[in-house]
């Protein structure tokens, strides 16, 4: 665990629910003694690569963070800008009530007590700049009317909380006026890096992606290797030989993933699940080097960014001339590519209308932005009758479903993978209604705030997952924990070893995987992992 | 209570806006000159800034456009035929977004969601239902707005059927004379609960500003006066009133005299609220149904929405990343266009 990480468990959960005398309206933050809490500057290197202003190489415990010397004219120019340009921004500066009831409905609030991180204070932190600056009330009563004055010491508390926000949007699902405390920190974020300031761990993937296509900077050649790795490995599993087309031109669908499938565990017996499945219906895909990424940390940036990181998906897919796009298991690549990429990168009118080729199953929900999720597309083929399971080989494995943020929140995919999952095993259950669907808590560590540095922020935004699934590991003996969503896959092993000890975490599509009986397999002795197969004979238990 | 707001703490500016208040509202019942000050020009003056305020907003509000379609989805997507879609919590066409913001504007979907947080030992995290602040503010809203309704009747001659009816029905257990209006009771109810959670909540104290307290105290201080012209003594000349809302109505004001004190205490309340309403959180009434996390259709990739400021970015293209990595991926086998 990290350097500036060492309390037990029962220290941290220790959590003190009473806003501290202070007002709120007091900016200073001692970065110090907060370490742990927030993650380390962007290098001026990937600032400077992305083109991004005032590239600099700075620390959050310096006095001085060298802003530019017109700062306060960028931000209440950058403000002014998003007004005009945002209905959301604007709306949602005017019209909340400070009613609270977001208030106990962040996983940061929950996990810290920090009163700042009740998303109704995350936002006010930009709202009493916005009235100070911006309404008539705020100009003349300042404070009174809830106003407070621009310092630099402003610009480093939003930073500290801006940083602490993984933008779940848990928060809008319980306003009453769907204000949307995710979208305040996107603008917020934007906001800050007009003045060069960004943590080090959304920059560099971002930067990388930008160079090789993906976030980890995998090469091209390196792709290829991995890939190609990737099927050997399944060869030992299944005995079966799968093709990994690369680049292939004129394929029915390219397929985009997240690059840490293919170089991240567990993500990577997910990858084998989707080759797997890919070989065995016979479908016409291929990869992209050039696309070897669907997550986009641009998100964590700015729309800006989103754009630039997500232009090569369509690009790629006119280049190769495919019919539709197959998108796999990432959650805030979803977020992107169901609410942003047709608007941003669109119209993508080169493409066809999705069309399942293994069950004729035309996805008309998809019809526009011709990008087809993976679980959509595999829940299809099940109910068509178009592979056959045997969940008995997921046996060893007692399953809850995580519902991811962004497909849950931003998009509503819910019951696809749950029927993806009561199909490929026996022992699934779920966890307390008020913890999944819309209602899911985040693994604490979305939206690039998963580095080392943060681990304490990580582990407390983390509690609330993490407490839900303990109760099913007592209850029910759950010892594995499936998701969709690669950031999950990369944080949620730690939480749990921290909060949960003895449970994994897995993708649907590895289950699928295991469980996906393959033409001319061998008899399949371990799982995709290499664990050896347990299977408990007959039915299984699961909830309905 | 040594974190109480500002507002209340500081007593110079307590005593400034109170005695301004007295002294007005006391000049304003015996001289004429002061009852066509309160009577009419303060009236006639909070509807204007009311009207011009609001549409001011609404305007700005609506000028900006909303360049991404960010619908915040409760639950299950439409998507494959066969799997049940949620269409009021998640829809997807437009018929589905009237019912959802229906939902939302009369009974307050997001709020009856609500659930408290509680962390007991174990650590276990319990999320328990939590519906006083969905039932507080739905009693409160309800009954304002039949209040408003029922005031109506000063407005119109002869009264309107409806309002007749909306009367009996609020004063339909009959109890007392002059018959008790259950709405009284119940906002006085809800208001308490609305203020004293503020107060006593220790989150809310933490998160409340005077913008939090003036419209409820204010709102508060309309009902009680309204209570005591209605149950008490201090009735007011009610033709004499009509007389003066039928006047403001019809353009041709009229100022009757002798109405009593209470009632312009009681006008001048209700027109500080109508005239402070534009600039205040209060036009979460009007923002409700633009917001775009309710109000829009979860159809994103089956329709294109367009982005009226979309402009071009500095992006990666194949050719450029090809060009860095031709060598690397010639020995690695990758076949290229042109070779
Ligand atoms: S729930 Fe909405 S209106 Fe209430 S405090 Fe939170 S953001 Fe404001
Ligand atoms: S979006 Fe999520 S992390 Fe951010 S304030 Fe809301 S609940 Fe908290």
């Amino acid at each position: 665990m990290a350097e500036h990480f060492n309390k037990k468990p029962e220290e941290v959960v220790r959590i003190d629910y009473h806003p501290p005398q202070k007002a709120w309206m007091d900016p200073t933050i001692d970065f110090e003694k907060k370490r742990g809490n927030w993650c380390y500057g962007a290098a001026a290197k990937n600032t400077k690569y992305l083109d991004l202003p005032h590239p600099r190489d700075w620390h959050p415990t310096d006095e001085d963070w060298k802003l530019p010397e017109n700062w306060k004219e960028i931000i209440l120019e950058g403000i002014k800008e998003r007004l005009e340009k945002y209905r959301s921004f604007r709306l949602f500066m005017d019209i909340c009530v400070r009613c609270g009831a977001c208030a106990d409905k962040c996983h940061y609030f929950i996990g810290s007590g920090d009163p700042k991180n009740m998303p109704v204070l995350r936002a006010e932190l930009l709202r009493s700049i916005y009235r100070n600056d911006f309404t008539t009330a705020g100009k003349i009563l300042g404070q009174y009317a809830g106003g407070r004055e621009l310092t630099v010491d402003v610009i480093k508390e939003w930073f500290y909380y801006f940083f602490q926000c993984t933008e779940c949007r848990r928060c809008s699902v319980f306003c009453p006026y769907g204000i949307d405390t995710a979208e305040i920190t996107m603008h917020a974020r934007e906001l800050l890096s007009l003045l060069g300031i960004g943590i080090n761990w959304i920059m560099e993937p971002a930067a990388n992606c930008f160079r090789t296509g993906n976030h980890l900077g995998v090469p091209p050649h390196a792709f290829k290797d991995n890939v190609e790795f990737a099927a050997d490995d399944l060869k030992d599993v299944t005995g079966v030989e799968v093709e990994t087309p690369i680049h292939k031109k004129g394929a029915e669908v390219l397929v985009i993933v997240p690059s840490a499938d293919y170089f991240g565990n567990p993500h990577y017996y997910t990858f084998l699940g989707y080759l797997a499945l890919f070989h065995e219906i016979g479908l016409d895909f291929t990869f992209s080097a050039y696309a070897s990424e669907g997550g986009n940390f641009g998100l964590f940036h700015s729309r800006e960014m989103i754009k630039r990181l997500n232009a090569k998906i369509y690009a790629e897919a006119k280049r190769l001339g495919v019919k539709w796009i197959l998108g796999c298991e990432c959650g805030h690549m979803w977020r992107v590519l169901h609410q942003y990429m047709d608007t941003m990168n669109g119209p993508a009118d080169f493409l066809e209308e999705p069309v399942s080729p293994i069950t004729g199953t035309r996805f008309e929900n998809a019809k526009s932005t011709k990008m087809v999720h993976i679980c959509e597309f595999t829940a299809d083929l099940i109910q068509n009758g178009k592979i056959k399971l045997d969940p008995r080989r997921n046996d060893h494995w007692k399953v809850t479903f995580h519902d991811s943020c962004n497909p849950a929140r931003a998009m509503g995919l819910i019951e696809e993978p749950r029927y993806i999952l009561r199909n490929a095993c026996n022992y699934f259950y779920e966890m307390p209604e008020n913890t999944i669907k819309e209602q899911t808590f985040c693994c604490g560590s979305g939206s690039g705030l998963g580095t080392d540095e943060n681990l304490e922020m990580r582990l407390r935004g983390g509690l609330p997952r993490a407490n839900a699934v303990k109760y099913v590991r007592d209850k029910h003996g759950v010892n594995v924990l499936s998701c969709i969503c690669a950031i999950d896959k990369a944080t949620l092993p730690d939480l749990l070893k921290y909060w949960v000890p003895d449970v994994d975490v897995c993708g649907v599509h590895e289950l699928v995987g295991n469980a996906l009986i393959m033409k001319g397999e061998n008899e399949r002795a371990t799982d995709l992992r290499g664990t050896p197969i347990k299977t408990n004979g007959g039915q299984g238990e699961s909830q309905p | 209570m040594s974190s109480m707001p500002a507002f209340f703490t500081s007593k110079r500016n307590n005593a400034i806006l109170a005695i301004a208040a007295v002294v007005f509202i006391l000049l304003g019942i015996f001289t004429p000159f002061f009852r066509i000050v309160f009577g009419v020009i303060v009236p006639y003056m909070a509807i204007l800034i009311f009207l011009v305020g609001v549409a001011a907003r609404v305007w700005q509000w609506a000028k900006s456009p909303e360049p991404f379609r960010i619908p915040t989805s409760c639950g299950q997507q439409l998507s494959l035929k066969w799997m049940p879609s949620s269409k009021l919590d998640n829809p997807s066409t437009t018929l589905g977004v009237i019912g959802r913001m229906a939902l939302e504007v009369l009974c307050f979907r997001s709020l009856f969601r609500n659930t408290k947080a509680e962390l007991k030992s174990g650590p276990r995290l319990v999320y328990g239902t939590s519906k006083y602040l969905w039932l507080g503010a739905l009693a409160f809203h309800w009954c304002f707005l039949l209040i408003i309704l029922r005031h109506l009747r000063y407005f119109a001659n002869p009264v309107p059927s409806f309002v007749l009816f909306l009367e009996s029905l609020d004063g339909f257990f009959q109890i007392g004379v002059p018959i008790l209006y259950i709405s009284n009771l119940i906002i006085l109810g809800a208001l308490a609960f609305l203020l004293f959670r503020r107060l006593l909540e220790p989150k809310l104290r933490y998160i409340s500003l005077p913008a939090d307290y003036f419209p409820l105290l204010l709102i508060l201080g309309i009902v009680l006066t309204g209570m005591l012209m209605r149950y008490t003594a201090w009735k007011p000349d009610i033709v004499g009133v009509k007389e003066l809302a039928m006047g403001l109505v019809s353009f041709r004001p009229a100022i009757p005299a002798g109405i009593g004190c209470l009632f312009y205490i009681h006008l001048f309340l209700v027109c500080t609220l109508i005239a402070y309403f534009p600039f205040s959180k209060l036009m979460h009434m009007a923002g409700i149904f633009l917001s775009p996390t309710r109000n829009m259709a979860n159809n994103n990739r089956m329709q294109r929405h367009i982005n009226p400021w979309n402009y071009p970015v500095k992006v990666h293209t194949y050719e450029e990343w090809e060009h860095e990595f031709r060598d690397k991926m010639k020995a690695a086998g990758y076949k290229f266009d042109k070779e």
